[in-house]
């Protein structure tokens, strides 16, 4: 195969090079009767343009290839492969090993999810919970003759939210989603909003139902942390703090108003969208 | 192959996933989430606050050998130590808070953002003023 491809995983020898680094990597073989994970060390190359993932590489083509993970894009886009590196998730990707210089750098798989195997976790919990949130658009007038177009204030409202590239680094930075499985989740509730905002969507009250309880937004105490964890800068944290706010607002209109205005205020389209001509 | 037969019940099938548990001191292994927990903590200390404002009022109301006994209670070493600790999570509380206000409030000024640094600067800013109006109050 070296005959054919150029080998990248290989150390090359370049001016790149820059010592060796080690690398404690989780494992955990289920089949060979391992009740619980243990460490590995491997010592690799340390190249000043290998992130975290291309160790993992080096490892599986040269030192080890029974080691287990995901990965696919290599360019932050596919978000398979999550991971925490020093206890924090992180696409692997997108984290150098010269930033972890001198080592031992710790890969362990995201918290928060059941392990598989070595790296490779269990992502069903989360599967589940995304199409609950019906992150679609949602529109029972019939689809308008060719586009449905927006201003670029209306596709700035929702854009944000819209960079989820479903990597759950979120859902392992959340300390809610470890204690309460139940937890719909920062992206799942982040991608809500994201369709709650498209001046497009009529979906608000249909999603309330399901956000508006204790497993949806008021399960989340603002711990800021899927945020911080976010590669795409969603701001996970922020979408469902704002819709705390409408969510309340929109109770506090079916209490105060008379029916005859509430029928109006509540099925009308989603308060307050950017770029709405009234 | 049948789970029975499997290594450690695995097969291809139904692998025996590791569940790791949550540890109880789960919010002492990183800074940001001892910072969330005291956050939480620090509403007690508000409530304690409302309720050592309140007690203040009752004393004012029934008279000045009430109020008296209030401000005695209130001299004791335990009450000015309690409360000293209470100042400062009521501070940490109102300073994490302003910052985490950009987050959950969007403000809209003729259809443009307000930028986040003017919405917790306002938030500062009314602090500020409020306690400006109270210092007022007390000098006077």
């Amino acid at each position: 195969m070296a005959d054919t491809y150029p080998d990248v995983t290989a150390d090359t020898g370049t001016d790149l090079d820059t010592g060796t680094i080690t690398m404690r990597v989780t494992r955990y073989r289920p089949e060979d009767g391992e009740l619980e994970p243990t460490t590995q060390d491997y010592q690799i190359p340390l190249r000043k343009d290998w992130a975290v993932l291309d160790g993992l590489n080096h490892i599986k083509d040269h030192i080890d290839a029974t080691l287990s993970y995901r990965w696919s894009c290599r360019m932050g886009i596919c978000g398979s492969c999550g991971m925490l590196v020093n206890g924090e998730p992180k696409l692997t990707c997108e984290a150098f090993l010269t930033d972890y210089a001198p080592g031992p750098v710790r890969v362990e798989p995201l918290a928060n999810f059941p392990v598989i195997r070595d790296l490779v976790v269990e992502i069903g919990s989360f599967m589940r919970k995304l199409p609950q949130v019906k992150p679609w658009i949602i529109d029972e007038a019939p689809p308008p003759a060719g586009e449905h177009r927006q201003t670029p204030a209306q596709v700035a409202e929702y854009q944000q939210y819209s960079m989820c590239i479903n990597c759950m680094l979120c859902y392992s930075a959340c300390p809610i989603v470890g204690l309460d499985e139940h937890f719909l989740g920062p992206a799942a509730i982040a991608l809500a909003q994201r369709y709650n905002l498209d001046s497009r969507d009529q979906g608000v009250l249909d999603r309330l139902e399901v956000l508006s309880t204790d497993e949806g937004i008021w399960g989340c105490t603002f711990v800021g942390e899927c945020t911080t964890a976010c590669p795409k800068h969603v701001d996970p944290a922020g979408a469902i703090q704002r819709y705390k706010l409408s969510a309340a607002t929109e109770s506090l209109k079916a209490f105060v108003l008379p029916k005859s205005r509430r029928a109006r205020a509540t099925n009308g389209p989603a308060p307050a969208k950017e770029g709405d001509t009234p | 192959m049948t789970v029975k037969d499997a290594p450690g019940g695995y097969t291809d099938f139904h692998p025996r996933w590791y569940r790791r548990p949550m540890p109880v001191f789960w919010w002492v292994r990183r800074r940001s989430y001892l910072a969330f927990v005291a956050r939480e903590l620090s509403s007690v200390f508000v409530a304690w606050f409302v309720a050592f404002l309140l007690l203040l009022i009752r004393a004012v109301g029934q008279g000045e050998a009430a109020y008296q006994r209030y401000l005695d209670w209130a001299a004791n070493p335990f009450i000015i130590a309690v409360n000293v600790v209470a100042l400062g999570f009521v501070v940490f509380h109102a300073i994490t808070w302003f910052n985490l206000a950009p987050q959950a409030m969007v403000v809209r000024m003729r259809g443009q953002r307000v930028p986040p640094s003017m919405i917790a600067g306002g938030n500062y800013l009314a602090w500020l003023v409020a306690s400006a109006i109270v210092i007022w109050i007390v000098l006077a």
